[in-house]
Parts: C-alpha cells; structure tokens; sequence
C-alpha cells in the first residue's frame, strides 16, 4: 500500500492550539450527533444500518475521487455515496436480489475499488488509520462549514418527509394509497444518509460510522413513546456520547471515534440494564 | 351508456388480467362496487383476492384490462397484516395522527365511533388482534372515503369479535355512505354482512347474493360438501354490543361504562 500511514501523535501540541482543536472537535461532533439521532432512528425502524455501512464502505473511493480531480475530499465521498443510493434505488426496482445481498455485492465491490485507486494514485498521502477510525482532532474550520451546512439542509428535509417517511416505514401500502409518493420519500432519504454519512465520516471513520446512527437511536428506544421523542433522545444521547468520549479521549489519551462509540454503547447497557418497572411519561 | 352520478360505480375492473413472472395470477375478471354497497371476495389461499384488491387500490397495475376509478376517489385501505416493530414507539394517538388528519377531536370521534376509544394512548404493540383491527379501520375512516377497501378485516379476532367487526363494517357503511370491498376467506359470518359475494380462483367463479353463492354448485365444488351447507346466513338482533374490550355498549355505539385501565393481551 503506497499511502503513507501518518500517526497522529498529540504530545508536543501547544495547550492553545490543543484548546483550538477541541473546540472545533466537540463543535463538530454535537453537529455530526444530532443530526444522526433522528435520521438514526429511521435507520433503526426500516433496518437499514446496513445500508449505511455499505456508504462508509464507498467512502475511501470518494477520497480518491475527490483527490485525482481536485476537489474536495467530502464532495467526493457524497458523489460516491450519491450514485451508490442511486445503484441500490435502480437495482431494487428490478426485484431480482433481496437488498441484504444487493449491499454485500455493492458494499464490498465500491471498497474493494476505492482500494484499487487509491494504490494508483502514488502521490496520494493520506491518513488511512484516521479515515478507518476518525480523527476528530483532524477536523478544519471547512469541514465544520460541511457538517452545520450540510447538516441543515438534512434537518430541513427530514422535518418535511418526517410524516410521510413515517407512515411508509409502518407501512408502505397504505402510505402510498393515502397519497405518498414512496418512491420519491425513499430515494430522498438514502441520499439524506449519503449526506450524513459523508459529513460524519472524520469524527468516527469508516468503520464505526454507522454505529453513531445506530447506538444513541436504540439507546432512545427504551425511554420514548413516541417516534418524535425516541429521535429527540437519541440526539442527545449522541451528544452526550460526543462529550463523553471526547473527554475521556482526551484525558486518557484514547482514539477519540472508539472512545466516542463505547461510551454511546457504554450508554445503551446502562438504559437496557434499569429494571423494566420504571416508565416514561 | 351513462347511469346516473350516485349509481355509478366507485370503482371497477374491466376484463383484468395480472401475471407475475409469466404466471398468471388473475384471469379476465370483472366486477364494480357501488356507493353504499358491501361486496365481498371470497376463495381459497391463492385465488388472487389480495391481488385484485391491490389492482383496484391503483397499487399493482394489470397485465390486460383496466380499471377505472371515480374521479377524487378516496379510499380507505385497511391492509391484511400489519405489525409494528417493537423498535418503534407508537402510539394509537400518534399511528392515527398518520394518516395526516391532526384534529384530536376528529381522532376521538373516530376511535369512538369503532369500539375502541379507550385505546388511544395506549402503544399499538399491547393491543390485542381485535382492537388492533379496530384502530386500523378507525385509521381508514380517518380519510373520510368513498370507498373501504378492506383485506381480511377480522384475522386473528375471535368468533364473537368477528360477528360484531362484520357489525359494525355494516353500520359504518351506513353511517359513512361508502362502498366497501372487502377480502376473506372465512365464509360463514361474511357472507350474513354482505350484499354481494364475488368467489374468486384466479377467475370468477360464480357471484351474486349470499343465498345465490352458497348453493352454487361452483362454491360446492371449491369449498366442499362439508363446509359449504353449514353456512348459515347470521342474523344479529342484540340490544347490546360490546367494544374491543368487552365493555357494554348500546347498539348505537355508546358506553355505559367509564372506559378504565385496559390491559391488553400483547399479540404476535
């Protein structure tokens, strides 16, 4: 493998440029944590953590798009993702394969080609172990721009689908004899997670990802009675996993995306472990 | 050519053919359901009947044939199954508030109007197979439809809850002036709640009243010596009801006691 693997070391940081860091960091990773809680939690209801799996597997192609032709590297992790959900969107309309099997063949093939380029492109230096696990500390003032915009937008769309996206993932049918233009609501809610996915990726990387979708969202679960809460919760559960391990990142020196996950995971034990009597008004 | 604007049906297949990879499912049928009329497809697992209600709902379009839709139709659609995943908090309030109407007063009235008022904040998942199947026909009233398009309405409801489902689709077609089309397999207490019975095998075997159907020798030859004679067309002359949790009501719909605490038997 060609690409140079750059280990962060953290040591010999100023105490001002280390407060800089942080601050940008915990910035963007609230950004990224509440966007994820209710798009996290549609992700849970229509089982689709899979699907957000095979976009972060897409994700090392889109650096090296973006770095052959110049542009940035989220730009080119979301055009990636973009005709990813676009391929699964056709792909489903034939009805040949069950989508589980349509991810595996797309979720490896797309990682398996960013692989392939990526050893092409010789000049190429980037931190691979930062784009597998995140590097929360790498994040710049351009990518805090990529996540609260990007995030927005997302949000604003999500409020607008919110009921008829709700509706289908109870059930599709009946949603589509009430008026929903399913297909429409579907396709716009892959691209949502191609979005998120793209502008999350420098916080917890490629392979923890989905994970940030996933966790505060079942997390949530327990404590909610109704949709709208448990995607409430969950974004406040992912910032509080957010503060959390970045804290104890910094304190322990840990990764910061793994400490981020287990303390979201650290989060979800602790609500499935309270005794079952307790209920939420 | 043209009947009058309230004889004219709300919606009619022409002729349809359906098949799915080369197999055909659905062969040549006909039918039309009238305003204010109750017409039911019966037929053996297989028969096509979900299929032809999926054609007439606009969800599966014909191989041959079409079909023909009064103009703004709207329909309320109760689907054969539906189960909500535990994953996903719901409750009866909130899974109404869906089908787009907000107006709590409308959703109360609504669930009133179908047995199970005292459901509406319970979560969807501890109700029991009735009252689920109540909240889900309170879910297509909602829509305030022409048409009701209901597919096996009364799984997994005991003998007795059937009787006063079928009941209470009857009154309803009354109360809210529309056609229903509705899918079972069950024969005995349908047929009793129907003015006209459609028996489907991927074709249309024979259809008419109730009394026609059942001594039809097509319903013989499909449902067997044995079943076939036993039906019964049901008469139902009670003073009383009772809604989805056993509680007395008067045949109007009306409680006579508070609604309290339910505790649902959690269903599949």
């Amino acid at each position: 493998m060609p690409t140079g693997i750059i280990i962060t070391t953290r040591m010999n940081i100023s105490a001002t440029a280390m407060d800089d860091f942080l601050i940008r960091a915990l910035v963007a990773g609230f950004g990224v944590a509440l966007i994820c809680g209710p798009l996290g939690a549609f992700v849970v209801w229509r089982r689709m953590s899979f699907f957000g799996s095979t976009l972060a597997h897409s994700a090392l192609l889109g650096v090296a798009l973006g770095y052959a032709l110049h542009f940035d590297m989220t730009l080119g992790m979301f055009i990636v993702s973009v005709a990813l959900a676009g391929a699964l969107y056709l792909a489903e309309r034939r009805k040949t394969l069950a989508t589980d099997t349509l991810l595996g063949v797309l979720a490896h093939a797309a990682l398996a080609a960013g692989i392939v380029f990526m050893a092409f492109l010789d000049t190429l230096r980037t931190d691979l172990l930062a784009l597998l696990f995140g590097d929360v500390l790498s994040v710049t003032a351009s990518d805090l721009w990529w996540i609260y915009g990007g995030g927005a937008v997302c949000m604003v769309v999500l409020i607008w689908l919110w009921r008829p996206l709700l509706a289908m993932t109870v059930h599709e049918e009946m949603a589509q004899v009430e008026g929903v233009n399913t297909l429409l609501a579907r396709f716009l809610f892959m691209l949502l997670l191609a979005v998120i996915v793209a502008v999350s990726l420098k916080i917890v990387g490629i392979l923890l990802i989905t994970s940030l979708l996933v966790i505060p969202a079942a997390t949530a679960r327990r404590l909610s009675k109704t949709p709208e809460q448990m995607a409430a919760l969950a974004a406040l559960i992912g910032c509080l996993a957010v503060g959390g391990g970045m804290a104890e990142s910094y304190v322990w020196d840990l990764p910061s995306g793994a400490a981020i996950v287990l303390t979201a995971t650290a989060m979800f034990v602790a609500v499935a472990a309270w005794p079952k009597r307790r209920t939420v008004s | 050519m043209s009947p009058s604007a309230s004889d004219a049906p709300l919606v009619a297949a022409h002729g349809v053919c359906v098949e799915f990879d080369g197999r055909e499912v659905l062969h040549n049928v006909s039918l039309a359901v009238q305003p204010g009329r109750v017409v039911t497809l019966i037929g053996p697992n297989g028969a096509g009947k979900s299929t032809l209600a999926r054609v007439l709902l606009g969800l599966t379009q014909p191989t041959h044939g079409r079909v023909e839709r009064r103009a703004n139709l709207r329909i309320g659609y109760m689907p054969q199954s539906l189960t909500i995943d535990r994953d996903l908090p719901m409750t009866v309030r909130r899974f109404l508030q869906l089908s787009g109407v907000k107006d709590a007063a409308t959703l109360e009235r609504t669930l009133e109007e179908v047995g199970a008022a005292y459901t509406m904040g319970q979560p969807v998942q501890v109700l029991s197979g009735g009252e689920f199947q109540r909240v889900l026909l309170a879910r297509a009233l909602l829509r305030n439809p022409d048409l009701l398009v209901l597919d096996e309405p009364v799984r997994s409801v005991d003998v007795t809850g059937q009787a006063e489902l079928y009941d209470l689709i009857g009154k309803l077609r009354q109360t809210h002036h529309c056609g229903v089309l509705m899918v079972s397999h069950d024969l005995h207490l349908v047929m009793a709640a129907t003015d006209e019975v459609i028996c489907l095998n991927q074709h249309v075997c024979c259809a008419g009243t109730p009394e026609s159907v059942g001594r039809h020798p097509e319903y013989f030859a499909m449902f067997g010596p044995t079943v076939a004679p036993s039906l019964a067309v049901y008469a139902h002359a009670h003073d009383h009801a009772h809604d989805a949790a056993g509680h007395v009501v008067d045949a109007d719909g009306h409680n006579h006691h508070h609604p309290h605490e339910h505790l649902g038997d959690s269903h599949g």
